[in-house]
């Protein structure tokens, strides 16, 4: 078996150990109010962190193109209350337009 | 409205659901409920799914055969670490190299984990899918939902959608390799950004969630030069991490409250 065989059977067997070890914690630790509130409030900045990441990054970079633009129309359509499919569409759509054009 | 002083609103099912409706309609909003987390799980799938096509065709590239390419969507199941491993050894890395790099990434699953524990069944098969489900896609689309019903119905939606999607676009991209056009020429990589944007938006009603919301992206960006890649998210959730430490400053009332949507 090849080194790079045992590269991927390793880093898989060690990434689904990781998803399943948090789930383990006891319950009455995550009871606690302060662990309780933080587990909370962990998914907003998680998602905060991953929109930036998604929209301004490119590797270890900070990347400023059409991404942007498509984010605003997204942000457009949240406020006019438009449903999650149309919102993720329209940002694709702006941002492949800006890019056909040439522009970002 | 409620009169809860908690930005929690979505996570608290419990609560949320005894909120003073009687049997006829409350039935009903769960149902509504379970239908929408689906078809918002769904929409997610679909989104990610095709980014395996950019997934297998650079690992490929980068010197992975068909089957190492399937293992690491099958079995690894989470993009970030995936790029990641792919991107290491395209570069020249060695696989422990690629392969730490990818463990680095996902941490954050674990911290899902830690999320979702409350909401998802344990034990048996299905906590072993749960486990290997557990990606930041299906825990964004958990974290909408408003009832334990709902967040439930959109972790294994979304989470069966991307990992069928995702599969399927690994092998189309893996053989049909550098002639699929960039993912990136239709947008999908701000696709994502305004999933992510789309799932966050419900919790933003309050201020403090708005702030939490802010600083973690300037966190996220601030150490993105700095920091290896997948690491800065890391550091975002120190952000939640400070400001849950901020228990003590509310009022006596709010933390009991608290207490109880936290015990429930």
């Amino acid at each position: 078996m090849s080194m790079l065989w045992i590269g991927v059977i390793a880093a898989s067997i060690g990434a689904f150990v990781q998803k399943w070890i948090g789930y383990q914690v006891p319950p009455e630790l995550l009871e606690r109010p302060r662990i309780a509130r933080i587990t909370t409030l962990l998914p907003i900045a998680l998602l905060g962190a991953l929109v930036a990441v998604q929209v301004a990054t490119s590797g270890t970079a900070i990347v400023l193109d059409a991404r942007l633009a498509g984010l605003a129309a997204a942000v457009v359509l949240l406020i006019l209350r438009a449903p999650f499919l149309a919102v993720v569409i329209g940002a694709a759509a702006v941002t492949a337009l800006l890019r056909a054009a040439g522009i970002g | 409205m409620r009169p809860d002083p908690s930005p929690l609103e979505p996570v608290s099912g419990d609560a949320a659901r005894g909120l003073g409706a009687e049997g006829g309609p409350e039935v009903a909003d769960e149902a509504a409920e379970v239908a929408r987390a689906r078809r918002t799980g769904l929409s997610i799938g679909v989104a990610t799914g095709l980014y395996g096509l950019s997934f297998g065709a650079l690992a490929t590239a980068s010197g992975l055969d068909l089957w190492q390419a399937m293992v690491l969507s099958a079995v690894m199941f989470t993009g970030g670490s995936q790029f990641a491993f792919v991107g290491v050894v395209g570069g020249g890395g060695s696989a422990i190299g690629a392969a730490l790099a990818a463990l680095l990434l996902g941490v954050r699953n674990t911290l899902y984990g830690l999320v979702l524990t409350r909401d998802l069944p344990r034990g048996g098969l299905r906590g072993l899918a749960r486990a290997q489900l557990t990606i930041d896609e299906s825990a964004a689309a958990a974290a909408t939902g408003r009832t334990p019903a709902g967040i439930r119905a959109g972790f294994w939606a979304a989470g069966i959608a991307v990992y069928v999607f995702w599969n399927l676009f690994t092998l189309v991209g893996a053989i049909a390799g550098q002639h699929i056009a960039d993912p990136g020429a239709w947008g999908l990589d701000a696709a994502a950004a305004a999933a992510f944007l789309a799932l966050l938006w419900p919790r933003l009603r309050r201020r403090e969630a708005v702030a939490i919301a802010v600083a973690a992206a300037f966190v996220a960006l601030l150490t993105t030069p700095v920091l290896p890649a997948g690491l800065p998210v890391l550091a975002a959730a120190l952000v939640a991490v400070a400001a849950g430490m901020r228990v003590r400053t509310r009022s006596r009332g709010a933390e009991q409250q608290h207490l109880e949507e936290g015990t429930r």
